[in-house]
């Protein structure tokens, strides 16, 4: 027995209780209903060994999703503590445990889970692609985030959820001040999602410097992928101080080194900036491929050119370079002095000029053309304004005297909400719903569609826009209750019924993924928004080689001009087509993986022992493995085309 | 465009609230840095609020001009790739008014982090504030005495604020009279403030520092001198010493109220400055174990500081 103490939930609750029920339920629901529609064959076949790149962004997606229903359930509770003063809903340890979940799951397992789903279905289709460079690669990315994103979410009922805040400041992250194993799960989950997104950086690098379509130079690609290009410069440049820092920290907690102690030697302040070395770019990683979207959704449905092609690009390189320079910002208040802080101020201040370019070229786009109100151009439209709000007020962070009664209340908090749901979530349901028709060959419902829009942008006004008040009156972030005198109760209320609203229109985009599956034609053909890149010269939904002729791109919107001014995109004759295989290797690997983290998070070395032993014997099998490939005969080719109606 | 109105109404709604019935501690200061720090958000307050209406304008005026259903079924927008005297004034625009705010962030910051005008030449008053899980002692090392959760300061004189922590990195914050800075386990850092209007005011940590965290705040009192002096003074007729048995047993996890003792802790346990700073790469600093010599110390912490 004394083996399974060390599982018990240090904090337990009748919520935690009641949440493993459900989880033992819905799991058990899962393995019945595979099993009693005999579909475990067709999963394994056809989605957890596929390798390819549109199946496996469609599950970032649907993973995404999860995980975002998971933070959100997190978000909705902190707002339901902090509604009125005094209240006992949850008490301290658990609103730390809370807020900490929900800001790692939102960044780590939702925002970076869902652009890397844009980015893996979007991009090879984009530029003409039939797969990602290293398609195994690229599963293992994401089998190992999914073990990662597991492995973080049992913490609440195995053992205990980290609770030393996101960015996890050690001291108060070391076993002196957080005994538990929590944030043990913060480091291997991390850590082993953290290793996936590096892949995945690199994977996308090669991708698109390697396997663009003929005549398509860098400066003729579509801005999503130009996005996607230097998000993932960013990535591969950025995430390995996150590793080296998690593992540091490991280290610190799990073998006694004092890296980020406050004695013998070692410094907290490391921990900081470590973090935020990684943490600031990641910001741009998560933003820029947003700012992609857009540019496709506002061109697409502006039925204009994007205006300013080149300096939206050079605005992003800009951006991706500034990214580096500025985390010092994020500690303004550590005490190193006003000419630090003053050249730190300075470079923040400075990101928002090439970010103010962007806005204007997309204002710019809307200038001469022909708006359409879809829902992804209302997320777009809406997304100018709030994303401006909290642009700017992003600045008036950036100035380091201001920003010591700014820094650690409401006031932050409000303003990167205020840039990351406009900008980030904004972008991914714009995206979402302007690529569905290609993912499921079916259009989402645009009545239900806006009603969410509507739901989401009022909630969002009414859930932050008061914390920018309370924030200047003085209300901390992160404190888990207040007083009544404080007087930051009627604002909170009213933070709490936006959130409410919020949660309204979540629900709302997911009845309409129902509502849409059950109601809406399924013959839209391969283009129904009029748009202008190159991933709409495919099938809906797009058949697994995506072209059967590889296209010939003359410019930045081959498909548009293939449309309206006579531009052949498929010149060449349809070929046996060569694919990868699939393998049903990355998901053993990652299996193996979360075995280690989980093992390692409660030091059974035994377990980490074996599961290391399994992840080299992975490796080694693929070493020696000959696999090749197959081809897709010319006559499969041409039927399925036929009866998809694509390439002409 | 319902949006727009939205925005607009939000936009009205949120500046009568921040200018309303009752002032915002922030936007409130009783002192010159916290004043300084006031003017400064008000006037990027002011200048944020052009941007987001020029932004803003510039949505609706393209939306209503160039909406689908305004247009005829056979207009096609024309394809236009950039144009340089657009470009240059959309990167000229915010490059000025990035290089005017760098100006003011720049001046502001170096005002707040020193002595505030026209109490150069006044000596100011040492207050060593350590945090421990989750309470706040005050030492004044001059005075000769100590208090727990509550701090009184004579107004009109310079204060300097000695922080450092037993324990998670803190923050220390009146938000009437200054802005925030952390206190952490292994260094010393200074915030200089003076409060010019007598009073009480929250003070708090800011920085999230575990399970009590919520509750780590307490109380300051600005008082004239003679007042300051007198209490001063009683104290030292009222209260018991501090021994280094009880200190220990302050700084013990958990919540405590107000406490009054007659010498500091730093006699047994002095700050993490000077030679007992946690990080010393060099010995340049080894034979100044002078305490009261402020000169010294604040060297000494520069190069703590900047080493880092």
């Amino acid at each position: 027995m004394e083996f399974f103490d060390r599982f018990a939930i240090p904090h337990p609750s009748p919520m935690i209780y009641a949440s493993m029920v459900a989880i033992g339920l819905v799991l058990i629901a899962i393995v019945i209903g595979l099993t009693y529609f005999k579909k475990w064959g067709y999963l394994w076949r056809e989605w957890l060994t596929t390798v390819d790149h549109k199946r496996i962004g469609m599950m970032y997606i649907i993973s995404a999703l999860l995980m975002l229903f998971r933070g959100g359930a997190d978000a909705v509770m902190m707002r339901l503590q902090t509604a009125v003063p005094d209240n006992t809903f949850l008490d301290a340890q658990h609103y730390n445990e809370v807020f900490t979940t929900h800001g790692v799951v939102m960044i780590i397992f939702m925002a970076m889970a869902f652009i890397i789903g844009m980015m893996n279905f979007v991009v090879p289709l984009q530029i003409g692609a039939r797969d990602v460079a290293f398609p195994r690669l690229n599963a293992i990315s994401f089998w190992l985030y999914f073990a990662g994103a597991m492995l973080f979410n049992i913490s609440f009922v195995i053992g205990g959820s980290p609770d030393a805040g996101w960015t996890n400041y050690f001291p108060l992250a070391g076993t002196e001040f957080s005994e538990t194993v929590g944030v043990n799960y913060y480091m291997w989950a991390l850590q082993i999602s953290g290793i996936g997104t590096l892949m995945t950086g690199i994977n996308f690098i090669v991708t698109i410097l390697k396997m663009r379509a003929p005549g398509m130079t860098l400066m003729k690609m579509p801005m999503f992928t130009w996005s996607a290009l230097i998000t993932n410069v960013i990535i591969v440049f950025a995430f390995p101080v996150l590793t080296i820092a998690l593992l540091m920290g490991t280290l610190d907690r799990q073998f006694g080194t004092h890296f980020f102690a406050s004695t013998n030697g070692g410094m907290d302040m490391l921990w900081a900036n470590l973090f935020w070395v990684w943490g600031h770019p990641e910001v741009y990683i998560l933003i820029l491929p947003a700012f992609g979207i857009y540019s496709e959704v506002i061109a697409t449905f502006s039925q204009r050119n994007l205006y300013g092609y080149k300096s939206m690009v050079g605005s992003m390189v800009l951006i991706s370079f500034m990214s580096f320079l500025v985390w010092v910002h994020h500690f303004f208040t550590m005490g190193h002095g006003p000419l630090v802080n003053g050249i730190f101020s300075i470079t923040t201040m400075a990101i928002a000029v090439p970010t103010g370019i962007k806005i204007f070229n997309w204002l710019l786009t809307m200038w001469k053309g022909k708006i359409r109100f879809t829902v992804p151009m209302l997320y777009s439209i809406g997304f100018i304004p709030l994303f401006t709000i909290g642009g700017v007020t992003g600045v008036m962070l950036a100035m380091a005297s201001a920003d010591y009664q700014y820094h650690n209340t409401m006031f932050l908090v409000a303003h990167f909400h205020n840039v990351i749901i406009p900008g980030v979530v904004f972008a991914m349901l714009a995206g979402l719903t302007y690529w569905w028709p290609k993912m499921f060959g079916f259009m989402l419902n645009e009545r239900i569609g806006k009603w969410g829009f509507w739901f989401l942008s009022i909630g969002f006004c009414l859930a932050f826009f008061p914390m920018y008040i309370t924030g200047l009156d003085g209300q901390a972030r992160r404190m888990y209750t207040y007083s009544e005198e404080t007087g930051f109760g009627p604002l909170n209320m009213l933070s709490f019924f936006g959130a409410g609203l919020m949660a309204i229109a979540f629900i709302l985009i997911v009845y309409n993924v129902y509502y849409s599956f059950r109601h809406s034609p399924r013959n839209v053909g391969q283009d129904p928004w009029n748009a202008r890149s190159l991933e709409w010269a495919t099938p809906n939904p797009v058949p697994h080689y995506n072209f059967a002729v590889t296209p010939v791109v003359n410019s930045s919107e081959a498909f548009w001009d293939s449309k309206k001014n006579g531009h052949q995109l498929f010149k060449n004759k349809t070929e046996k087509i060569h694919m990868p295989n699939n393998s049903g290797l990355p998901i053993i690997l990652a299996g193996l993986f979360f075995v280690f983290g989980f093992s390692f998070v409660f030091g059974i070395w035994p377990g980490v022992i074996i599961a290391a032993l399994g992840i080299f014997g992975c490796m080694a099998y693929r070493t020696f493995e000959k696999d090749n490939g197959h081809y897709i005969p010319v006559e499969e080719i041409e039927e399925t085309e036929k009866k998809l109606g694509g390439a002409k | 465009m319902k949006l727009k109105l939205a925005f607009i109404t939000f936009a009205i709604l949120l500046m009568t609230i921040l200018t309303g019935c009752e002032p915002l501690l922030v936007l409130d200061p009783k002192g010159p840095q916290a004043e300084t720090t006031a003017n400064v958000i008000w006037l990027s307050i002011l200048i944020m609020a052009i941007i987001v209406i020029v932004v803003i304008t510039l949505l609706i005026i393209m939306l209503y001009k160039y909406r689908a259903s305004k247009q005829s079924e056979d207009y096609e927008p024309p394809h236009i790739k950039g144009n340089p005297i657009v470009e240059t004034i959309i990167v000229a625009i915010p490059v000025l008014i990035v290089i005017f705010l760098s100006i003011v962030s720049v001046k502001s910051t170096y005002e707040v982090e020193t002595v505030p005008e026209g109490y150069e030449d006044n000596e100011p008053l040492i207050i060593y504030a350590a945090s421990s899980n989750w309470k706040w002692h005050f030492s004044y090392p001059e005075q000769d005495i100590e208090t727990l959760n509550y701090v009184f300061i004579p107004t009109h004189r310079p204060v300097e604020f000695r922080l450092y922590s037993y324990g998670p990195i803190t923050s220390f914050w009146i938000p009437q009279l200054a802005g925030q800075k952390y206190a952490m386990a292994d260094m010393v850092t200074k915030i200089n403030l003076v409060a010019e209007t007598p009073g009480d005011y929250v003070g708090r940590n800011a920085n999230f520092s575990g399970e009590g965290f919520a509750e780590n705040t307490f109380n300051t009192t600005a008082l004239s001198n003679e007042e300051f002096n007198k209490w001063v003074e009683e104290i030292h007729s009222t209260a018991d010493p501090l021994t280094e048995e009880q200190f220990d047993k302050l700084l013990e996890p958990g919540h405590l109220g107000q406490m009054t003792f007659t010498g500091t802790h730093l006699e047994f346990a002095p700050a993490p400055e000077g030679e007992h700073a946690g990080h010393h790469h060099g010995d340049s600093d080894e034979g100044h174990s002078d305490h009261e010599d402020s000169e010294e110390e604040s060297h000494s912490d520069h190069e703590d500081h900047s080493s880092h």
